[in-house]
């Protein structure tokens, strides 16, 4: 009961603090948004206006990523740097379990960018916004943001072990959005690169949402997303544990 | 010589001291991984949508690139002496504000220039695009002049900066809308109306017209429209944002807000 409780006021707490910053507003609400509208020009110039709600989608998810990819990865440099890092890992509470509802959060406002790019769509482009299996969406959309969010537990256990993880971020936010086939189909793309999309949630998520919203079978893509989140969780868990006990040992934790 | 001093030495310094990006772990995934993807993401959603070829897309983000050093640094080599505690001392000085200030644009610049022309070589030789070599000093020169006007709106998000907390956020918004409306990878005549007017008025949209033609074998004197345009938007800018920069001096010391962080 107390985990869940912790797990809910840390992702509430994180959540209600995500969206008074600025800079997390327009990562997940303008950033979205203005990779849609540049695809939607370049998909209505190359007369295929039928790909723009798929744009649309993939733009929406592309800020889930987006927001999990600076929230996250950023979100142990930001305690170290507030001076907090020490007060959280001296807790009795295990790291995962502070660090967890924080990931959560990041990947949770991508709701933003899904609202705004959707609605965007529609008000400036026309996109019609039907949705072919409602129940199969609302299931789709919450699974892409636990199994990001999971993965957020990943990026923020290993990036604090480059001591710019901004720039880690900045350098990763391109190639996922590309890899990951949001706004280009995977058969495009190098047959070398497919491994990497598959092992990344985001690709996953996509699918499930793309296919709950334009038709297809979504069920099977939002249990890959769920059980990638999963050993997400795993690999996140060892890492922190990892990167917790060599930060005490070496007594780099505080180190800015 | 005391002002060209400031310009050359001043510049340098500040820019060694406030660029936060020297460091190697910084510069290079910023300066050179990111726009070699940011590159292939357009020319494979080009692809995707069967519209320009792949040099269409080099061009314009190698030179849209420029807009990370030249806004984000430009803004940061003034901003970060307030977040420093350094800007009451250097506004204290009797030195000369143009020296001052445009001085350390220059090091921005020739920044802005590096990491165009790296995104240009590296994005084109992965992607398979040709240049003719006689195009080569042209596109130099053109890479010179775009990162010179866009150096001129970062002088302008700097004096906002003296104003605004969250420089950040700003430039990652001018950073957006240069994406778009500078015809990077949508063509003018396909946008709206209002944006491509826009877009005359903006850093960077002349210099990727010119460069493209130059990269499709044009003469440097069929485009010197395109450049002389590009470097009279880069003065204008720099112009409004000197004034801004000695207005909003003015302004801080009035209200008191010159350590505002």
């Amino acid at each position: 009961m107390s985990v869940a409780r912790l797990l809910w006021v840390g992702w509430r707490f994180h959540f209600k603090s995500l969206t008074l910053s600025g800079f997390f507003l327009i990562t997940t609400v303008f950033g979205p948004a203005l990779i849609a509208t540049i695809a939607y020009y370049m998909f209505k110039t190359g007369q295929r206006p039928g790909t723009l709600f798929y744009a649309s989608l993939g733009s929406a998810v592309y800020g889930i990523w987006s927001a999990t990819l600076f929230g996250s990865g950023g979100a142990l440099a930001w305690q170290r740097w507030q001076g907090t890092l020490e007060v959280v890992v001296s807790t009795p509470t295990p790291l995962l379990l502070i660090v967890l509802p924080l990931t959560l959060s990041t990947s949770s406002i991508g709701l933003y960018s899904l609202a705004s790019t959707l609605i965007w769509g529609r008000v400036v482009f026309g996109i019609p916004f039907q949705i072919a299996h409602p129940l199969a969406f609302v299931v789709a959309v919450p699974a892409t943001i636990l199994g990001l969010g999971l993965l957020g537990v990943v990026l923020a256990s290993t990036f604090i072990l480059y001591r710019h993880a901004n720039a880690l971020s900045n350098m990763l936010e391109w190639p996922v959005l590309l890899v990951t086939g949001l706004l280009v189909p995977l058969s495009l793309l190098p047959g070398w690169s497919h491994p990497i999309a598959w092992v990344l949630a985001p690709t996953w998520g996509v699918r499930a949402i793309r296919g709950a919203a334009l038709g297809g079978n979504p069920w099977p893509s939002t249990a890959v997303t769920l059980g990638l989140g999963l050993a997400y969780l795993v690999i996140g868990a060892v890492c922190l544990r990892y990167v917790e006990l060599a930060a005490r040992k070496q007594a780099t934790l505080s180190l800015t | 010589m005391t002002g060209l001093r400031i310009f050359f030495i001043g510049g340098v310094t500040s820019y060694r001291a406030l660029f936060n990006w020297l460091s190697p772990w910084i510069f290079v995934p910023t300066f050179l991984v990111a726009p070699i993807f940011q590159i292939l993401l357009f020319v494979y959603i080009g692809r995707s949508a069967g519209v320009q070829s792949d040099e269409f897309y080099v061009i314009g983000n190698a030179l849209q690139y420029a807009a990370i050093p030249c806004i984000f640094a430009m803004s940061n080599t003034i901003a970060g002496e307030r977040f420093q505690q350094t800007l009451g001392y250097i506004l204290a000085t009797p030195a000369g504000r143009l020296p001052l200030f445009v001085g350390r644009s220059l090091p921005v610049i020739v920044n802005g220039m590096g990491v165009s022309a790296f995104a240009l070589v590296v994005g084109g030789a992965i992607v398979g695009i040709h240049v003719p070599a006689s195009s080569v000093g042209a596109l130099a020169l053109v890479i010179a002049i775009s990162a010179f006007a866009c150096t001129g709106l970062g002088l302008v998000s700097a004096a906002i900066g003296l104003l605004a907390r969250d420089t950040a956020t700003l430039n990652n918004i001018v950073f957006g809308l240069l994406l778009v409306f500078t015809g990077a990878n949508v063509p003018l005549h396909e946008l709206p109306g209002w944006m491509s007017t826009i877009a005359q008025g903006l850093p960077l949209t002349h210099g990727i017209e010119a460069a493209r033609r130059l990269a499709e074998g044009a003469s440097l004197s069929s485009v010197d429209r395109l450049v002389g345009a590009e470097a009279l938007v880069g003065v204008l800018y720099a112009f409004v944002g000197y004034l801004f920069l000695t207005a909003m001096e003015w302004q801080s010391r009035n209200r008191a807000t010159l350590e505002r962080l």
